[in-house]
């Protein structure tokens, strides 16, 4: 199982029936392809659309049906679209129960920077830091590591998209949260031990005595 | 509310003028304003919109086409002509978290002299700005935007002006069509009156200047 797909299986299991959850783009829109049988969540696009589907079938795209990136979506049964203000009414009114994005670096305490690396990509942070202050739980899809660096540190270097911590870090090699400000293993990836999590990872880790695997 | 051709409702716009232009990614977009704006090379404008789309899409074309002086958006990324200007000093972007971004342009509209917003507090988003603290809880206070013109885009006008939009293309386009001295609009389809029914009006005709006649 490739990386993408490890974190997106795992994060599809924080999903429970009736959850209005918005995912970002990248890894964290493959969560919609591992949504557990029997669990009907609503997914939120920031643009003004909740009950986004799956991509339309060729020819039976519309231009005025979209998600956040500009790209044709359909929409199912019970949908409803809005204008923005009231799209991020609802993430920061704490109608949001899940927000999914993807991570540049995770600080010791969860705090997430994911949104400019200065001097090199000022994409904007577009819905990103009202997504992390506003929903009620906020979930890091992310590799554990980029070029071979740990992206969960001990501070990050990046600009934060906000002060608020995440809830849960989910990468190819471990599930991490955060209670108490400190960055504590829950789970490892099959074939992963606590040891080599460690090694990847720069912020000071706290490790229970057991560390169940993930079961994907 | 006047109708209008398209050179003329855009004739109406001067070189320097702000613009909130409506659209997400170029959905929504009033794309032949856009277009009739770079036929008649508007200059040295000011943009107040979600994002500068892509290359030849939607706003992206006033880029592409060096018009802009000034952006004040929540997104370049999807579109590296803006980062590029950017970067050398010819477009100065102002970037806004999306959901403060709208309801600045709400506050515009609505007659309110600011909001209070937890978004960004602690981040390079405060810089400049008075934090205000309300029952215990820091916000950040956040200005309102207006502009000399909203170039929006709805579904349906009626003959008098009342508006609709459609799925994802409503975005930024109804809180606009409030925030701006002219409001000008196009429609997909321009209808009698009585079509919309009234609990489907989301814009009222009262706040529209001049709807573009339909080719």
């Amino acid at each position: 199982m490739d990386a993408q797909t490890i974190i997106a299986k795992r994060i599809a299991q924080e999903l429970r029936p009736g959850m209005l959850v918005n995912l970002g783009i990248g890894i964290p829109t493959l969560v919609a392809n591992y949504v557990p049988e029997g669990v009907n969540v609503f997914f939120q696009s920031e643009n003004g659309l909740i009950g986004t589907g799956p991509l339309p079938e060729e020819g039976m795209a519309h231009p005025m049906l979209t998600d956040a990136g500009g790209s044709p979506v359909t929409a199912l049964p019970g949908a409803c679209t809005f204008a923005s203000a009231m799209s991020f009414g609802l993430i920061r009114g704490g109608h949001l129960d899940m927000t999914v994005l993807g991570g540049l670096q995770v600080d010791v305490q969860g705090r997430l920077a994911n949104w400019m690396i200065p001097g090199k990509m000022v994409p904007g942070m577009g819905g990103a830091m009202d997504l992390v202050s506003g929903a009620k739980r906020v979930v890091i899809a992310m590799q554990h590591t980029a070029k071979g660096k740990p992206k969960i540190v001990k501070q990050c270097s990046l600009p934060l998209t906000s002060t608020r911590p995440v809830d849960l870090v989910v990468t190819e090699l471990a599930v991490i949260a955060f209670p108490d400000q400190r960055a504590t293993l829950l789970e490892t990836a099959p074939g992963v031990t606590a040891q080599d999590v460690i090694r990847n990872t720069e912020a000071e880790l706290t490790v229970p005595d057991q560390v169940p695997q993930m079961r994907l | 509310m006047k109708t209008i051709a398209l050179d003329q409702a855009v004739a109406l716009i001067p070189d320097g003028a702000s613009l909130m232009i409506g659209g997400f990614m170029g959905v929504g977009t009033p794309e032949r304003l856009v277009d009739e704006i770079v036929r008649q090379g508007k200059r040295h404008l000011t943009v107040i919109a979600n994002d500068t789309a892509k290359p030849a899409v939607g706003i992206g074309k006033l880029v592409g086409a060096k018009l802009l002086r000034r952006a004040i958006v929540s997104h370049i990324g999807l579109n590296p002509e803006t980062q590029k200007q950017m970067m050398a000093g010819a477009i100065e972007v102002e970037l806004a978290p999306q959901g403060t971004l709208i309801e600045r342009i709400r506050a515009g509209g609505f007659g309110l002299g600011g909001i209070l917003t937890p978004t960004g507090v602690g981040t390079v988003v405060e810089k400049g700005k008075r934090t205000i603290e309300v029952d215990g809880k820091s916000y950040l206070l956040e200005t309102p935007l207006r502009a000399n013109f909203a170039l929006v885009h709805a579904f349906l006008a009626d003959y008098l002006g009342n508006l609709s939009y459609a799925l994802t293309a409503r975005n930024f386009n109804p809180v606009m069509a409030m925030a701006a001295d002219t409001v000008i609009v196009t429609a997909e389809h321009i209808v009698p009156v009585g079509l919309i029914a009234p609990d489907h009006v989301v814009t009222p005709a009262p706040v529209v200047d001049y709807l573009v006649a339909n080719p």
